[in-house]
């Protein structure tokens, strides 16, 4: 009896202790899944997010080029540096090709472009919405018979899904010339033994495979911030924590979906 | 006609409001008293759909708010107009677009010339100059924004407007200020108003019958003189207080003044 009174009581414990990370697990997976179907609903209405949707693709295009070029560029080059380290003198010199334009197009691209604007993008749709739910604004859109979701999330998301696949085959495009430009001045490598590697390896999967996966970080990019900060509380404070807990949900969720996605793509079989 | 039914709200442990009753006839102002923290935001909130009470019943216009499903909710709060505390203003427009969104009939909210035009009237009502528009509210003063909220809640021509503490960090004139403005659309529009409000003066000289909320219930409704007639202890500690402040700030303006 003593031993089932002193289970029964862990069990209490452990379930008073599991409890509200459990409330709070649930009732987030249930406020995004209502957040996705009026995203859905919200599709109707495009004379509303269409120009608002150009606003913000221009805004985060053109804000994020440079930093995600720049980011691809020194990715392209580390590695090509690194492939000469390890490389030089085991393997024959056109490797190089197909490590740094593979590394780049099957990885680091869509990998570091998503983590980079979920800093960038991720941070100022966080703040953007947390400031207007704490300063009552989207509560006065509501009051206004408009929907938030149409005139503030779909511009927003949508932007990003347009937006972030062109930003990841610019960087992709980016880290693979300044790549092959830094191993043709440190390795000595041709155009042609170049050419040859990045050929021999590619696959046209590969490609898809980079542009599936920057879809994927896009929807985390926007939905995750996009949620976050719609649901801030509290203030000031509020709206400091909803933007770092959104770029970090970001992030994890990036890195998460890359491991997702590269086993269900390219695992092996 | 807005009627709240004895209408109960808690956030957490927290009971705002308990039992609430309260009947606001067509064409009549009614100021919701109480000191702050007490519900008269949640209140307001819950009459055009912004918050669902946990029971009770709101009805406005005949419909019964808390049962409405999200088009008809769309379709309700186009006639009723919100003034926010703080004017939530949407601070990336300008004053024109900000007052631009408060024209909920879809049609003219989409026709330019219609919307210029009614974009200067509703400056005018609330008198402000035409050039106004083109500012953006992080220009605009304390007691300007408050004028935009409400010039951009008259927008759509609604048929109740709900008031959340208009007058609040205002200094005595503009206060008073925007006290004329309340009275002169009630006038002009004919609009069935809610002023919630912790500034009996002000509320005395816009609302037709005064409401008490005090301790998630309301404790007194009346005209101003039955109000101030009125023997509850409540009642009284909180029109002394108040009207304490108010002598306070009069003696300063006027030694200010001197």
């Amino acid at each position: 009896m003593a031993a089932v009174a002193g289970a029964l009581d862990l069990v209490r414990y452990f379930g008073r202790w599991g409890r509200r990370p459990a409330q709070h697990v649930l009732g987030n997976a249930g406020r995004f899944t209502y957040l996705l179907v009026d995203l859905l609903r919200g599709l109707a209405e495009w004379r509303v997010y269409i120009p608002r949707t150009l606003e913000q693709a221009t805004h985060i295009g053109y804000g994020s080029l440079f930093i995600v070029l720049l980011v691809a560029g020194f990715a392209g080059a580390v590695t090509s540096l690194q492939t000469g380290y390890q490389f030089t003198g085991t393997l024959p010199l056109y490797y190089a090709g197909a490590v740094i334009s593979e590394s780049m197009i099957l990885e680091l691209g869509p990998v570091l472009t998503a983590l980079i604007l979920a800093g960038r993008i991720g941070a100022r749709y966080a703040a953007e919405l947390g400031t207007m739910r704490v300063t009552e604004q989207i509560d006065a859109l509501e009051s206004l018979g408009r929907s938030p979701i149409t005139h503030l999330l779909l511009p927003r998301v949508i932007a990003g899904i347009l937006v972030i696949p062109a930003l990841t085959m610019f960087a992709n495009a980016t880290g693979i010339v300044v790549g092959y430009l830094t191993a043709k001045g440190s390795l000595g490598l041709t155009y042609a033994d170049f050419e040859y590697g990045a050929r021999y390896f590619f696959r046209p999967l590969d490609l898809w495979y980079s542009l599936i996966k920057s879809y994927c970080f896009a929807g985390a990019v926007t939905l995750i911030p996009c949620y976050i900060g719609y649901h801030t509380q509290q203030g000031a404070e509020g709206v400091g924590r909803a933007t770092t807990t959104a770029v970090v949900s970001a992030s994890v969720s990036i890195l998460l979906l890359d491991a997702v996605i590269t086993k269900l793509l390219l695992g092996v079989k | 006609m807005i009627q709240l039914l004895n209408i109960s709200k808690r956030f957490l442990d927290n009971v705002v409001l308990d039992g609430v009753s309260l009947d606001v006839q067509d064409g009549e102002t009614v100021a919701l008293l109480g000191p702050s923290g007490v519900g008269k935001s949640v209140t307001l909130k819950t009459i055009n759909g912004l918050l669902k009470p946990d029971s009770g019943d709101v009805i406005v216009d005949g419909l019964h708010v808390p049962k409405l499903k999200r088009a008809e909710l769309q379709q309700l709060r186009s006639r009723v107009g919100y003034v926010f505390q703080y004017g939530a203003l949407f601070d990336s427009d300008t004053v024109a677009e900000n007052i631009r969104l408060g024209i909920t009939d879809e049609d003219q909210h989409r026709d330019e010339a219609y919307c210029r035009e009614r974009v200067k009237e509703c400056l005018l009502l609330v008198n402000l100059a035409p050039d106004v528009a083109d500012k953006y509210p992080a220009e605009l003063s304390g007691g300007m924004k408050k004028r935009v909220g409400i010039a951009r809640a008259i927008a759509g021509k609604p048929k109740y407007l709900l008031y959340d503490e208009p007058t609040s960090g205002l200094d005595p004139v503009n206060a008073d200020v925007i006290d004329g403005l309340v009275e002169r659309l009630r006038d002009e529009l004919g609009v069935t108003s809610v002023v919630v409000s912790h500034d009996v003066r002000g509320s005395f000289r816009v609302a037709d019958r005064v409401a008490l909320l005090w301790q998630a219930k309301i404790r007194a409704v009346g005209t101003a003189e039955q109000i101030l007639a009125s023997r509850d202890a409540a009642v009284q500690q909180f029109l002394e207080r108040d009207l304490e402040m108010s002598l306070i700030q009069s003696e300063g303006q006027e030694k200010h003044g001197a």
